[in-house]
């Protein structure tokens, strides 16, 4: 019940918002409701402890072609929840200097019911049901809230993503056709039937899944609608594409692509995961390069992704777990970052690092925070970012030696851009645009240090999180290894 | 006792925070008493863990806080491990760490951000002795990156200045590089073992085969070469002289530096079973402290002097580990943590004393003005030398008996390097303190010796570098001394080593008289060199000859670097962006959405709207469906 109501109480906020006129009232609003949200998923992880069969709804919804409306939570999607949930507030925050209208929350509360159902949808329609549903509200948020040259931006991201969308649709339908007794898209009625494929056609059903999720989150060479998409979507719009909507590539890799073709995974995961380690080498190179701060960060996300998928696509213990871990860490950090981005940028009206230096001399406590979100970025022992890189090296390193040695130099070169543009932007002296910074205000400083406290407090003291998600992964990794 | 353990750690963590959240909220004297006394109180503590540990007879005690990491058959515990190996290590950076903040507290008081800087201080005595105290690999990683990032802090500490913040951001990446091979290196044990606690995968060494041992010591071996400034990752240390003094006699001298030291003594179990990886070692170990100490000789800036020399000493101590000779090493560590911090603190009253001036070409005569600085330097740079009985002799004289015992050449070469050493180390000394004053008037007027704070920290560590090293005398057979009792010390850790009783008329007391008899005459000559003939360095790189410059060039090293890695990253980085990118991938893509546009607006033009062209095709269409069933 719980899990339907996670998913409920969001879209009628968003009917609710647009009787607000208010911009100032609406954002308020949204807070306290993602606050709201962000109470019931702690009270679901008592329940996952006591009362798991709590968590689940599960009614026919079309019934003549075998749909019904299934949701719940295991660890896996409870930690999904959690990402989403613990990240909205702080994406609504960082509005607060925006006059945005109160459609924007609006949009912004249905893409949370949609996140929140993908991530709890046991029932193959229903989950490409929410996914596309997911992708609506984020499509208008770039395109009325975002930079000028948004349109043609936004339009190139929304077809890449619909086309990936559209081979997930097609092998699920397949998978369907092929489902064992009375057709049907219960999850676990589709493992069975693409478990009983032949490993051809779990092959192609496992590029054809693979490639949804792959744009979505972005895996090199896919990625390319990604760069521009974030640069040009409005702050909060690029934190919830990465913070939150990528992880439903990664997370898709684990429930809805791995579990249900395991000999295409067998057979073709490699290449997955090469290209997914190409992209962490790729993408870091090129962020080195970056003058301007927020493509600098769009192509570390790219980086930090690919180690992610690379991970889960190793579909090992400290593999999957580690890529869960650091879903939940690159959302803190992600978040973080760009909104450092978007303090410099509303405060300078420039991200180009070359027109910065010297912020450090006038706003110190800007500075240290920004180095803790910094840290956590680059992995540094004692931060969320250490925990997860830590484990999903060693996940990908009992998948295949190499390819460990070629991702683990995300730990060189992203320690390479991270402290360039540290550098280029805090250090030194200031010139006559950075003479003017304002230290942070209150406000801001409300946003920034509960995520550098969460930064820390995941990198001190993991195991909680590891061990809710422990039990579930297990299970999957049992059902694919028999 | 034991349970307490943790306090050693946390003491000056609650230090860093008071000092790094009140900040400018405390005055400049609370901040250097917190500091200082949180140092202070680590050591008292872990004085009281040492004598407890040398009641004991090498026992290990682990003290486990809660479960860190544990994910399927990885467990790992946030877990300390006192033991003759740790608790040694913990006096060393707890006792000169604190006599570098007492110092820092005279030395740094006009600066601005003083209580920045004690923060950071404070920050790294923490994560020092996290990385000597952890239990396991991993949370020995945490204090290794993290005394990493204190140093990337420091070296920049003065952020304003564009080649500091260069100098430190080049310290954290070559470092990152090392760590990269450190990682490998735990995930590789913990595939191998199962686990990566020390007690686990030390008893189970011999159970893995020769290969993967040496692949795990080779990874760990990478990680050391970074952070104790070894080639190829050894260019940073010069450059990290950027830094506050007493920062480069903390962190790049006494303590940090020396952490492969200590990583590899702690995994003695693995690295004995690996004879290749030993063999690497020592000859990686010799080959840096060989070109370090041929670079000193020509450096002139008094800091970069002593910064070759420690990555030249750090060499042998390398070479030491090499050939087997643990304790040796350790020792070396210990010694030379004593007399090179207190050589670095000289340096930095001299540099006090000279308003700033760090090039020795314009000092010299110094001895007059600042006699506590010049007496305390005196006796450590005699430590350094190894003139007997000061404490270098006994330890570098145990790693060159070693070195001889495993073959001649590591021999013969090592005491090349200390010949070296004698030489540049009293080059420098005599162009400091003797002769005619050099500088500028100003600087004359205003030379005075430092104050109390500064120079008790010198006076102590003089003191021990003159005594320490008589924990670790050779056992004579017929001189009735205590043996060598550091070597018993660490037996537990290390195991023991067929050391043996020497006789004093024997091949090696041979060699050590005679080396010492060497040295005396080269300081000597260097004295007549500098003081009596007032030979002065090349003031311009013209007047240099053509293998004087390479060596003042330090062979170039850095410009290779550049030249080989740097350079071509930016270059692939910009081919990634500038055409696999955005043209190749992207056209590509942007190819296939002009390629749908235009096939549809082909397609479009087939809806003319003409009903006699659709009744043409819908004909055409019919004959089409009939011949192909007809076929």
């Amino acid at each position: 019940m719980i899990t339907l109501l996670l998913i409920l109480f969001p879209v009628v906020v968003a009917l609710g918002l647009l009787l607000v006129k208010r911009s100032s009232f609406a954002r308020q609003l949204t807070l306290v409701a993602s606050l709201v949200q962000l109470g019931g998923t702690i009270y679901a992880f008592q329940l996952l402890k006591t009362n798991a069969q709590a968590l689940t709804w599960n009614q026919d919804w079309i019934p003549d072609f075998g749909v019904s409306f299934h949701v719940s939570m295991d660890g896996i999607s409870l930690l999904m929840v959690l990402l989403t949930t613990l990240l909205y507030p702080f994406i609504v925050l960082s509005t607060q200097n925006k006059n945005y209208s109160s459609s924007f929350y609006a949009l912004m509360m249905l893409m949370h019911a949609a996140l929140i159902g993908v991530f709890t949808a046991m029932d193959g329609f229903l989950f490409y049901v929410f996914w596309e549903l997911a992708l609506i509200p984020i499509y208008f948020i770039c395109l009325r809230w975002g930079a000028e040259n948004s349109g043609r931006i936004t339009f190139k991201f929304f077809v890449y993503t619909l086309t990936g969308s559209l081979l997930m649709l097609v092998a699920l339908i397949y998978l369907y056709l092929h489902t064992i007794g009375k057709p049907s898209f219960d999850m676990q009625a589709l493992y069975q039937a693409g478990q009983s494929l032949s490993v051809n056609e779990q092959g192609w059903i496992f590029f054809a899944l693979f490639a949804a999720f792959a744009v979505k989150m972005p895996v090199f060479p896919l990625h390319t609608w990604q760069p521009d998409t974030y640069v040009a979507a409005p702050t909060a719009g690029t934190m919830l594409l990465s913070g939150i909507m990528l992880k439903m590539g990664t997370y898709g890799l684990i429930r809805w692509l791995i579990p249900v073709v395991p000999l295409g995974w067998q057979n073709y995961g490699y290449i997955a995961v090469i290209l997914a380690v190409i992209g962490i080498v790729y993408a870091s190179c090129i962020a080195i390069v970056q003058k301007d701060f927020k493509r600098l960060i769009a192509y570390s996300s790219i980086a930090h992704v690919g180690l992610i998928a690379a991970g889960i696509l190793a579909f090992n213990v400290q593999g999957v777990q580690g890529g869960l871990f650091q879903m939940l860490s690159h959302g803190i950090n992600v978040v973080g970052l760009f909104y450092i981005v978007e303090l410099i940028h509303s405060r300078m009206n420039t991200r180009e690092t070359t027109e910065l230096g010297g912020i450090r001399n006038v706003a110190p406590v800007f500075a240290v925070l920004y180095l803790i979100v910094l840290l956590g970025s680059v992995a540094l022992p004692i931060t969320n970012g250490f925990v997860g890189e830590f484990l999903l090296l060693t996940g990908v390193y009992q998948y295949n030696v190499t390819l460990a040695v070629f991702a683990g130099l995300t730990v060189i070169l992203g320690a390479v851009y991270m402290l360039r543009s540290y550098q280029a932007i805090m250090l030194g002296e200031t010139n006559t645009l950075t003479n003017g910074f304002k230290d942070l205000t209150a406000n801001e400083k409300w946003m920034l240090i509960p995520l550098v406290l969460l930064i820390l407090a995941f990198g001190i003291y993991p195991q909680p999180l590891l061990d809710t998600t422990e039990p579930a992964v297990q299970l999957l990794i049992q059902q694919v290894v028999k | 006792m034991f349970e307490l353990v943790w306090l050693v750690p946390v003491l000056p963590l609650v230090g860093f925070l008071i000092n790094g959240l009140l900040n400018r909220r405390l005055p400049k004297s609370v901040s250097a008493w917190i500091a200082c006394g949180s140092v202070l109180a680590s050591f008292v503590l872990s004085l009281l863990l040492f004598m407890e540990q040398l009641g004991g007879h090498g026992e290990k005690h682990s003290v486990s806080l809660f479960k860190w990491i544990g994910v399927g058959n990885l467990q790992i515990d946030f877990a300390f491990l006192v033991d003759p190996l740790s608790s040694l290590f913990l006096l060393i950076i707890t006792g000169v760490g604190f006599l570098i903040h007492l110092y820092s507290a005279g030395y740094m008081h006009d600066d601005d951000g003083f209580r920045r800087y004690f923060a950071y201080l404070n920050l790294f005595v923490f994560f020092m002795l996290l990385l000597v105290l952890g239990d396991n690999f991993l949370v020995m990683f945490v204090g290794w990156e993290g005394v990493g990032l204190c140093s990337y802090l420091l070296i920049g500490y003065w952020f304003k200045k564009g080649d500091y913040n260069n100098a430190a951001r080049k310290a954290f990446v070559m470092n990152r590089i090392g760590d990269l091979g450190y990682l490998l290196g735990i995930i590789l044990i913990f595939v191998t073992f199962g686990a990566i606690d020390y007690n686990t995968v030390f008893a189970n060494a011999n159970t893995a085969s020769i290969g993967t041992v040496t692949a795990i010591t080779l990874l760990l071996f990478v990680g050391a070469t970074g952070k104790s400034a070894q080639i190829p990752l050894y260019t940073w240390l010069p450059d990290a002289m950027a830094g506050p003094t007493p920062v480069s006699a903390l962190i790049h001298a006494a303590t940090m530096v020396t952490a492969g030291i200590y990583m590899i003594a702690r995994s003695a179990a693995l690295f004995s079973l690996a004879p290749i990886t030993m063999e690497i070692i020592a000859i990686v170990g010799l080959v840096t402290a060989l070109i370090a100490a041929i670079i000193g000789v020509y450096q002139n800036d008094i800091k970069k002097v002593l910064a070759y020399s420690t990555v030249s000493q750090l060499g042998l101590m390398f070479l030491g580990l090499g050939v087997g000779a643990y304790t040796a090493s350790v020792f070396h560590v210990t010694t030379h943590a004593f007399f090179k911090a207190c050589l670095f603190l000289g340096a930095g009253s001299v540099i006090h004393a000279m308003s700033g001036e760090q090039d020795i070409r314009n000092m010299g005569g110094l001895k007059k003005y600042i006699p506590i600085t010049f007496w305390t330097f005196l006796l450590a740079t005699l430590a350094i030398a190894g003139i007997f009985p000061f404490a270098g002799f006994f330890s570098k004289d145990e790693i060159l008996t070693f070195a001889f015992e495993k073959n001649i050449i590591y021999g013969s070469l090592a005491t090349l390097v200390s010949l070296l050493t004698t030489f540049y180390m009293f080059r420098m000394f005599y162009l400091t303190f003797y002769g005619q004053f050099r500088g500028t008037h100003e600087q004359e007027h205003h030379l005075h010796e430092s104050p109390a704070s500064m120079t008790i920290p010198l006076v102590v560590l003089a003191a021990l570098s003159v005594m320490s090293g008589f924990i670790g005398i050779p056992h004579f057979e017929d001189l009735h001394l205590p043996a060598n009792w550091i070597e018993h010390y660490l037996e537990p850790v290390v195991g023991a080593y067929n050391a043996k009783a020497t006789v004093l008329i024997n091949p090696e007391g041979i060699i050590m008289i005679a080396t010492n008899i060497v040295l005396l005459v080269l300081i000597f000559l260097v004295y007549r060199t500098y003081v009596t003939k007032k030979m002065l360095p090349a003031q311009q790189e013209s007047d240099m000859s053509p293998l004087a410059r390479l060596v003042y060039n330090k062979f170039y090293i850095d410009e290779a670097y550049n030249l080989l890695i740097t350079r071509p990253l930016n270059l692939i980085s910009n081919f990634f962006y500038k055409f696999l990118d955005n043209q190749l991938i992207d056209g590509i893509v942007n190819g296939i959405g002009t390629g749908v546009q235009s096939s549809s607006s082909l397609l479009r033009q087939l809806q003319s709207g003409h009903v006699g062209f659709y009744l043409f095709a819908m004909v055409i269409g019919i004959l089409l469906i009939l011949a192909f069933n007809l076929i």
